[in-house]
């Protein structure tokens, strides 16, 4: 069955200890991604996506840790990997893409020696091999006059060319998965149509899975296979764009839709979700959302809901959905 | 005499020294001849990507900066250094980062108080209390907060807080310089229902400074769009956005991601190569015909001024 999907998550927990206590910030998290194709996980700050991203690439701030659940890539559980078999999984098998240019690329040296020292590390080029694939890879991604540009240092180059540069160290020792962690927060809209364009190019070109961590619902509208919806570290909702923006069947999912001005310029008045994010010190022990949700019932406040697939075949993680669909077989039972 | 419109905003210009030598500065043009009028109760929104000198214009027009030339008109009176204290409790600002506008060792109370305490709004303590607790009522907060000290809240209610501070002096007009950019998109939207809220009840107009551009055409009547220092387009949310005449706004509108996979997956993008020219070196003539699919040489040597294309709708560009 693993050679179906490249990577497994399964019922993944991730948290942090701070002073202040344990912060759970992903709490049994699943997905599977297939070879070639694009994942979109979107939420709001604190929704425990970025997180996620995170724990893959076991890159967990020091205070962090995975609690439990496993993370298969090709069959394998990388959570039980050592340093030196991570080392070997990052940038060869999947690298990450983070969403600040500015700060992700080292100030004191050139774009060509950051772009050789993963070629180094995971292949047996030599240096000179090593500096055409640097060069190979600049054009690749779209950055003019590339042997000029590696003799050159981060501030050198604008914020889109750096998150080109970053795109092409990821992409140098042609990994399965490419995580990209909100890689277009910080750039303008121009520029961000640019990294788009460029990341859908290269996927059709080089076929690596992606996944796309983002809290802008327009950026995974037209591009993603799949979307998971994230809400306190737990998954609301996963199906296609499609499932996702017509046919929502989480209350939360339809609070965000509901939230964004309207994309033919429909000037609706908008629909805020009411009260603010849940804090992760203090989990409910229920459903994460159900303190902002307008449908909330007694047993969203006890009881985590269970994952239920709708009709249309996506799944939704909510008691209402559940109530519905059960009450939809049994009138289906009757008659 | 009263004019037709609150806010007049004329051939404004604001340049910045730069170093570029030892003893040699050379100006960089944030702000170059911008002009634009905002009626009682309007909103304006600006727009344009990071370094065109949005929130500049923003900033100049309240005199946070000294214009380089160029006059500001609040109700047909210019706005000179000496009149700007008086003018304050007229014009107001709220601004992006809801974490670094709050002085974090004031209360709320002192916060949204301190404007009143600047311009002596009011006769006595019990009057000063009363006025802020409206004003928290107003924008949402619970009085009970009063006390408390700005990083107790969240960012969404931080913004709040920002906006009473401007509300208190019971201004006109208001400069919002991307007043939602940093929340979330669910208070995001709680944020913009208020801003729409209190322009119906107080009547103020806003100056909508953004870069989400479908935020920016929910909230606002008429939009301005820059590039590099100028006002390109100009006109009618709808008509802007609808009917885009300027090659920039063509690409600027193109390039929003559109929250809806059907209308996204069929729309083009007219992605612009190359970057924005850097405003110390910037190309002569149109500021745009670097990265522009329409350019001739008429664009290299005359620079396009704001015409009429029809509506209400300016443009400035030689060949559309």
């Amino acid at each position: 069955m693993s050679e179906e999907y490249i990577l497994q998550v399964k019922d993944l927990h991730t948290s942090f200890f701070t002073d202040s206590g344990e912060v759970k910030a992903v709490n049994g998290v699943t997905f599977n991604l297939a070879p070639g194709k694009i994942l979109g996980i979107v939420g709001e700050s604190g929704s425990g996506k970025s997180v996620t991203a995170y724990s893959i690439m076991q890159i967990l701030a020091s205070t962090g840790r995975i609690i439990s659940g496993e993370v298969l890539y090709k069959g394998q559980d990388i959570t039980r990997f050592d340093k030196k078999q991570m080392k070997g999984f990052r940038g060869k098998c999947c690298s990450i893409i983070f969403q600040d240019p500015m700060t992700s690329l080292n100030p004191v040296f050139t774009i060509g020696n950051q772009l050789m020292e993963a070629i180094l590390l995971h292949t047996d080029k030599d240096k000179k091999q090593a500096k055409e694939r640097a060069v190979e890879m600049l054009e690749l991604v779209g950055v003019n006059e590339p042997q000029k540009r590696i003799r050159q240092y981060p501030h050198e180059l604008s914020g889109g060319m750096r998150q080109r540069v970053m795109i092409a160290m990821a992409l140098a020792c042609e990994p399965d998965i490419l995580i990209a962690d909100e890689p277009t927060t910080a750039l303008d809209v121009t520029i961000q149509a640019q990294i788009l364009e460029l990341m859908q190019e290269l996927q059709k070109k080089l076929g690596m899975a992606i996944i796309m961590v983002t809290h802008d619902l327009g950026v995974i509208a037209d591009m993603c296979d799949e979307i998971i919806v994230m809400y306190g570290g737990r998954v609301c909702e996963r199906g296609t764009a499609e499932d996702i923006f017509y046919r929502p069947a989480h209350e939360y999912t339809k609070g965000l839709l509901r939230s964004i001005p309207k994309a033919d310029g429909r000037k609706e008045r908008l629909v805020p979700i009411a009260g603010t994010p849940i804090n992760l010190l203090n989990m409910p022990k229920g459903c994460a959302f159900c303190a902002r949700c307008d449908e909330a019932m007694k047993i969203c406040l006890t009881d985590v809901p269970p994952q239920v697939q709708m009709p249309d075949g996506h799944y939704a993680s909510c008691w209402l959905a559940y109530k519905r669909l059960a009450e939809a077989e049994k009138k289906g039972a009757q008659a | 005499m009263s004019s037709e419109y609150l806010i007049e905003v004329e051939d404004l210009k604001q340049y910045f020294p730069i170093k570029t030598g030892f003893f040699k500065t050379t100006p960089l043009k944030a702000v170059d001849g911008v002009s634009f009028q905002i009626r009682p109760g309007e909103t304006l929104g600006l727009v344009g990507e990071s370094g065109c000198g949005k929130t500049t214009v923003g900033r100049s027009i309240l005199r946070l900066y000294e214009p380089t030339a160029g006059t500001v008109k609040f109700r047909g009176d210019k706005i000179t250094d000496k009149n700007i204290g008086e003018h304050r409790k007229n014009m107001q600002m709220v601004f992006q980062d809801p974490y670094s506008s709050l002085n974090p060792r004031m209360t709320v109370e002192d916060i949204i108080g301190e404007p009143l305490d600047v311009h002596k709004l009011y006769a006595d303590k019990k009057e000063r209390r009363d006025k802020i607790l409206g004003l928290m009522e107003l924008v949402g907060l619970n009085a009970e907060h009063a006390t408390r000290y700005a990083h107790e809240f969240s960012g969404g209610q931080r913004q709040r807080i920002g906006i009473a501070r401007a509300l208190a002096v019971n201004p006109q007009f208001i400069v919002c310089d991307e007043a939602v950019s940093a929340l979330d998109v669910s208070i995001q939207a709680q944020v913009i229902n208020m801003f729409e809220d209190l322009q119906e009840k107080l009547g103020v107009a806003y100056l909508f400074i953004a870069h989400d551009l479908l935020v920016v055409r929910h909230i606002s009547n008429r939009i301005a769009v820059m590039y590099l220092g100028k006002v390109v387009e100009i006109g009618d949310a709808d008509e802007v956005y609808d009917h885009p005449v300027h090659p920039y706004t063509e690409s600027l509108l193109s390039a929003v991601p559109i929250p809806d996979p059907v209308i996204a997956r069929n729309s083009k993008r007219i992605v612009l190569s190359g970057d924005v020219p850097s405003p110390m070196n910037m190309p002569t003539g149109c500021a745009f015909r670097t990265r522009c699919r329409y350019a001739t040489d008429k664009c290299a040597e005359v620079c396009p001024s704001l015409e009429e294309k029809g509506n209400g709708h300016f443009a400035a560009c030689h060949n559309r």
